[in-house]
């Protein structure tokens, strides 16, 4: 049994520290928020000016002046301030934020990461992942294992080398996947070890449906 | 020197040329300058390029100059709620920079504050980084970015006197702050314009000097592009 999407947040809420800033990405990472621990202060980061990020409002009292960086509407904490872009994102850059928790399309056994571009494909942009995986102090991919084509096949994300345009060079500290856990040592030559397995998933399972080297330590 | 305008035609008025360039504030559609977009519109001016973190939606922001065909180029971090600007620029109408947002944001303040380039950490290996400069630092390669200044700069603001001395609100703010120092033009919509001394001068977040133009928009319309609730716990 691999993990579902709760569980891979769940998963990844276990790197949380009491006091740590964090930032979110979109997807499973912003489930993670639902995790945090009881008693345990996070605040949450939105780049695009905001610390200290509540929940969802209720209904009727949404604020149009009051979005995440996904552009949903959200609210304030106690804890809250905002401040301009610049700001937020000398934060990021400065190496003050904890944590970023975000997605990927790939990532290489060396901690490169792919997440914002497919070449041929319409481009959205790189928003603010770039800077993120840059600055921050930790950062922790959570992803499916594999992406899944149209036809029903199967290609390896976690991969020797990137093949899609990237996001950053060496700045992978973790990889959550459906099927387990992976640590990467970016700064030196340790590559990547798989430290955790999904309930039920096998290292054999794990090593057929990945590209990437990998040691063993779970 | 009278900074405040009767509408947003009046204060656009003898600043427009085409090919310029010019920056809008928000983020998505929150805190962007939509009655001074429209005024652009309006005007009919064209090859524009726009710095602005992204390029509005079908209908509303700057997606009102992406149907006028108003816009050669946009600068920009994220452009994804859009499908005439993808249809624009896969049809190769549009030109396209993309800059991670912090970069951006950091461009726009350096170009403000007289800083001609920066090195950043951002980018450094990736697409980005192709044929800019890269130094090394304490053991750690940077890229060399440059500063970024427009011709004209549209802001939203939450309060401002007639000085010109703004505030925003909440996440409005954005990159409203640093697109109203860099340029030599820089227009503010306001939603509550006072008079003088109305205002905290601890709380001011641009000062006057930046802002030579404004408008008051009372009652300005807000669109919130993705509505997220929450359910109200039983009582």
């Amino acid at each position: 049994m691999a993990w579902t999407r709760e569980q891979m947040a769940a998963r990844a809420a276990k790197e949380l520290r009491d006091g740590f800033y964090v930032n979110l990405g979109i997807g499973i990472p912003t489930l993670v928020s639902n995790y945090i621990p009881e008693g345990m202060s996070v605040q949450l980061q939105s780049e695009n000016g905001m610390l200290g990020m509540g929940p969802f409002p209720y209904e009727g009292e949404e604020d149009p002046d009051l979005i995440n960086a996904g552009k949903q509407t959200v609210t304030e904490l106690p804890t809250t301030s905002f401040f301009s872009s610049a700001d937020s994102f000398a934060m990021v850059r400065g190496g003050h934020i904890d944590l970023s928790i975000l997605g990927a399309m790939q990532v290489a056994e060396n901690g490169d990461l792919a997440n914002w571009m497919i070449p041929g494909k319409m481009v959205k942009g790189m928003g603010g992942a770039m800077d993120l995986v840059a600055g921050v102090k930790k950062v922790v991919v959570v992803m499916e294992h594999v992406a899944k084509g149209k036809d029903g096949s199967e290609s390896p994300k976690l991969l020797k080398g990137c093949d899609l345009p990237l996001t950053g060079t060496r700045v992978v500290d973790m990889v959550i996947t459906d099927l387990g856990v992976f640590s990467i040592d970016k700064e030196g030559d340790g590559g990547m070890t798989l430290i955790e397995l999904a309930d039920g998933v096998t290292v054999d399972e794990i090593k057929a449906r990945t590209e990437a080297a990998f040691k063993v330590a779970v | 020197m009278k900074k405040v305008h009767a509408s947003a035609k009046e204060a656009l008025a003898g600043v427009l040329r085409d090919g310029m360039t010019i920056m809008a504030g928000g983020f998505g559609l929150c805190g962007i300058p939509n009655v001074l977009i429209e005024a652009v519109k309006e005007s009919g001016v064209k090859d524009l390029t726009v710095v602005s973190n992204n390029a509005g939606i079908d209908g509303a922001g700057l997606g009102l100059l992406l149907e006028t065909r108003q816009i050669r180029k946009m600068i920009s971090s994220y452009v994804g709620e859009n499908k005439l600007f993808a249809q624009q620029y896969l049809a190769g109408e549009l030109e396209l920079e993309f800059n991670p947002q912090g970069t951006l944001a950091e461009r726009i303040r350096a170009g403000g504050a007289g800083i001609p380039a920066f090195f950043t950490k951002t980018g450094v290996g990736t697409l980005i980084a192709e044929g800019k400069e890269v130094r090394n630092f304490d053991g750690h390669d940077y890229v060399m970015e440059t500063g970024l200044f427009a011709d004209v700069s549209l802001v939203h603001a939450w309060k401002g006197d007639t000085e010109g001395n703004l505030i925003y609100r909440k996440t409005a703010r954005n990159f409203n702050p640093m697109m109203a120092t860099a340029s030599r033009m820089t227009i503010a919509q306001v939603e509550h314009l006072v008079e003088p001394g109305a205002l905290d001068p601890d709380h001011i977040i641009t000062p006057g000097i930046y802002v030579k133009r404004m408008i008051h928009v009372p009652d300005v319309e807000k669109m919130i592009e993705k509505r997220t609730t929450r359910e109200k716990p039983a009582a």
